[in-house]
C-alpha cells in the first residue's frame, strides 16, 4: 500500500520532468521559429543578384552586403590561418608532450580555461593595443583577423584537447610498442582519430567569429566603406557591423534591408555548420 | 586525412577566391586619389556616409571610409591622429581641447546640420500636442513624482505616463536634459531607455500615454503614427519642422551638428579638401539623405569661409542649449 503511493508520486515526478522539458524544447522553437518567419518575411525579397553586387549606400534601392560580406569572409580567413595552427599546436603540446603534474603546465591551462570566458570586448581593446598600435597594422584586415583569433584561440585549444583525449591510450600505446617516436605516434594515431571532432570544433569556433561585432568595431570596422577590401592592410565592414548599421536607420526600407543581410549571415553560418557535420560523420563512419 | 583535409580546403579555398575575385580595379576619373578616413557621432555618421558616397561617384579613385565609434571616440580618434575628419553632435569639451593641444593637433570646427530633438507622444493622445519647458523638465528632472498625465496640467486626463528616452552614453541624452532639466545627464531614471531610436518610436505607438525624445529624423520617417510636442516659450508656441530648426524658433532644442577636421590633413591631403567643399557645396541634397536638417546658404558660406582661412579652435564653451545658426553667424562677426 505504501509501497504503491511512493511509486506514484516517483511516477508523477517523472512525468513532471518529462513535461517540463518538453515545453522548454516548445518554447525555444517557438521562438527560433517567430523570429525566423519575421526575418523570411521582411527579407527573402530583397535578396536579389543586385543585393550581393552592390555595397552600403545612403540610397536603400541602391544598397547592397557586397563589401561587408567579402569583409567577412577576408576576417575569417584570416582567423582560421592564425588560429587554426597556433591552437591544434598549442593543444598536442599540452596532451601529449607536456610533463604532467608541471606547477607551470597546470597554471596555463587554468589561464586558457578562463580566458574562453573573457568578453569579445576585451579582447577588441587588446587587439587595438597591439595589432593596430603596438605593431601599426592600422585598421585592416589583417588587425582585424587576428584579433579574432585570438578570440576563438582558447575555444580551439580547449576542443583540441578534448578531442585529443577521447584518443583511446590503446592507439598511442600500440604505436610506441611497434617503435614508432612520439612525433610518429601524434603524426599517424593521434590526430587522424581526433581529426573529427578538432574540425568540428575549429568550424563552430569560426562561426562564433563571422558573428562577433563589438571587438572589431573597436579595432576600427568601419560603418561605411564605398569599396570592396583589395587586400589584408584594406580598411573593412563586416556583416554584422552592416546589420546593426541598417536597423538603426531611420527609415523603413533599411529595416527590409537589415532583415535580407541577417539572412545572408544566417546562410553563412549554417552552412559552415553544415560542413562540420559532414566532416563528423565521415570521420565517425571511417574509424567505427 | 587528405580527404577531409580536401572537404575542409575547399570552402576556405572558395572564401579566398571570392575575396580576392570581388576586389575593384581601380577605374579611371578625376585625378583626385588617396584616403579620407573619417569617424565620430553615429548621429553625424550617416551624413559623412552620404558625402562619402557621393564624393566618390566623381572620384572614384578616393578611398573615403566612415566608422562611428561616437562623439569622444572620434575626438580620441583625432587626438591620436588617426582620423581626418570627425562629426560631432555636441561641441568639443575644453578637456578635449587640453588634449588636442598636448598631441599637437589643431583642428577646425565647421557646422554641417542642424537637428531638432523631438518630443513626441501617441497619435491618440489629443490633449498634450504642445508643453511648456517647465512642464517638460517637471516630468524629467531626478526624482520626478509625475506619474500621470493629470500631474503635467490641469485639465489632462488621469492616464498614465509612459517615459522613453535615450541611454545615458548618448550625445542627444547629454543635450535633452542640458536644455530641458538645465544640466547635463540630470534626469530621472525610471523610463525606458534605449540606444535604438526605433525602439523608443515603437514604445510610443504602442502606449497611449507614451512620451518619447529622439532625433527630427525619426519623426520626420515615422510622421503618420506619432505626434509631434510643440514647445510653448515667451515668444509663441513652435512646433519642430524644418524651417523652426532651421531659423532658431524651435528652441533650445535645436542644435548643431558640428564636424572637426584635422588642420595638417586639410593642408596636405588635397582628396580631404576636395571632399569637404563636395560636402559645403551640396550641403541640400547630402543632408536631406542622411534625414537632417540642412545649413542653409548663410551657415554654409560660414562652414566655407572657416575651412578657406583654416580658423582653428572651438566657437563654443563647452556643452551649450539652444545655440541656432543664427548665434554661430554672429559669433563670427564679432
Amino acid at each position: 500500500m505504501r509501497l504503491d503511493s511512493v511509486s506514484g508520486a516517483r511516477r508523477f515526478k517523472g512525468a513532471l520532468f518529462h513535461v517540463l522539458c518538453l515545453a522548454s524544447v516548445i518554447v525555444a522553437c517557438l521562438f527560433l521559429f517567430a523570429l525566423l518567419g519575421i526575418l523570411v518575411k521582411d527579407g527573402v525579397q530583397g535578396l536579389d543578384v543586385k543585393f550581393f553586387t552592390r555595397s552600403g549606400s545612403s540610397f536603400a534601392s541602391r544598397a547592397g552586403v557586397k563589401s561587408a560580406l567579402v569583409g567577412s569572409l577576408w576576417v575569417v580567413c584570416i582567423t582560421i590561418l592564425a588560429s587554426v595552427p597556433v591552437g591544434v599546436a598549442t593543444a598536442i603540446f599540452l596532451e601529449e608532450l607536456a610533463p604532467k603534474k608541471n606547477r607551470w603546465i597546470s597554471l596555463i591551462q587554468t589561464n586558457i580555461n578562463n580566458l574562453a570566458g573573457v568578453p569579445s570586448i576585451v579582447y577588441g581593446l587588446l587587439g587595438l593595443a597591439v595589432f593596430v598600435r603596438m605593431f601599426d597594422l592600422g585598421r585592416s584586415i589583417l588587425a582585424g583577423g587576428l584579433t579574432m583569433a585570438l578570440l576563438v584561440l582558447p575555444l580551439i585549444i580547449v576542443v583540441t584537447q578534448e578531442a585529443i583525449k577521447a584518443v583511446p591510450p590503446s592507439l598511442r600505446e600500440g604505436a610506441l610498442a611497434l617503435g614508432a617516436t612520439r612525433w610518429q605516434t601524434i603524426r599517424s594515431q593521434v590526430l587522424p582519430s581526433a581529426r573529427g571532432n578538432i574540425v568540428t570544433g575549429v568550424i563552430l569556433a569560426v562561426s562564433r567569429a563571422i558573428g562577433e561585432t563589438a571587438p572589431l568595431i573597436v579595432v576600427g570596422a568601419v560603418s561605411y566603406i564605398g569599396r570592396v577590401p583589395s587586400g589584408v592592410m584594406s580598411k573593412f565592414t563586416v556583416l554584422p557591423i552592416q546589420i546593426f548599421d541598417w536597423t538603426l536607420h531611420p527609415k523603413e526600407d533599411f529595416k527590409r534591408l537589415a532583415a535580407s543581410a541577417i539572412l545572408v549571415l544566417l546562410a553563412l553560418l549554417l552552412s559552415l555548420n553544415g560542413i562540420a557535420l559532414l566532416i563528423r560523420s565521415r570521420s565517425i563512419r571511417r574509424t567505427a | 586525412m587528405p580527404r577531409t583535409c580536401a572537404l575542409l580546403a575547399l570552402p576556405i579555398g572558395a572564401l579566398f577566391v571570392m575575396a580576392l575575385g570581388c576586389g575593384d580595379g581601380a577605374s579611371k576619373g578625376s585625378g583626385i586619389s588617396g584616403e579620407i578616413v573619417m569617424d565620430g557621432s553615429s548621429t553625424v555618421g550617416p551624413i559623412l556616409a552620404a558625402a562619402a558616397e557621393l564624393f566618390q561617384e566623381e572620384n572614384p579613385n578616393t578611398e573615403a571610409t566612415v566608422a562611428m565609434s561616437g562623439t569622444s571616440g572620434g575626438f580620441k580618434k583625432l587626438v591620436a591622429g588617426e582620423a581626418d575628419i570627425v562629426g560631432a553632435s555636441r561641441p568639443v569639451k575644453p578637456e578635449e581641447i587640453e588634449q588636442l593641444k598636448e598631441a599637437g593637433i589643431e583642428f577646425i570646427e565647421v557646422p554641417v546640420a542642424m537637428d531638432g530633438l523631438t518630443v513626441v507622444v501617441n497619435k491618440s493622445n489629443t490633449w498634450a500636442r504642445s508643453l511648456t519647458l517647465d512642464e517638460l523638465r517637471r516630468i524629467w528632472e531626478p526624482g520626478s513624482k509625475v506619474t500621470s498625465w493629470s500631474q503635467v496640467r490641469p485639465g489632462f486626463p488621469d492616464e498614465p505616463i509612459k517615459l522613453f528616452g535615450a541611454g545615458t552614453d548618448s550625445g542627444t541624452f547629454d543635450y535633452f536634459t542640458l536644455a530641458v532639466v538645465g544640466k547635463e545627464k540630470a534626469s530621472r531614471d525610471d523610463y525606458t531607455p534605449s540606444e535604438d531610436d526605433n525602439v523608443l518610436v515603437a514604445g510610443v505607438k504602442g502606449e497611449l500615454g507614451g512620451l518619447a525624445y529622439f532625433g527630427y529624423s525619426y519623426f520626420e520617417s515615422n510622421k503618420d503614427s506619432l505626434a509631434s510636442v510643440a514647445i510653448q516659450g515667451e515668444s509663441g508656441t513652435v512646433a519642430p519642422s524644418y524651417a523652426a530648426i532651421l531659423d532658431g524658433t524651435y528652441t533650445p532644442l535645436s542644435r548643431p551638428l558640428l564636424v572637426y577636421v584635422n588642420k595638417r590633413a586639410y593642408e596636405t591631403k588635397p582628396q580631404v579638401r576636395a571632399l569637404l567643399s563636395h560636402l559645403f557645396e551640396h550641403n541640400d541634397e547630402i543632408v536631406k539623405l542622411a534625414c537632417y536638417v540642412p545649413l542653409g546658404a548663410e551657415a554654409v558660406k560660414l562652414a566655407q569661409s572657416r575651412l578657406q582661412k583654416k580658423r582653428t579652435g572651438s566657437m563654443f564653451h563647452g556643452t551649450q542649449a539652444g545655440i541656432s545658426m543664427r548665434d554661430l553667424l554672429d559669433a563670427e562677426k564679432d
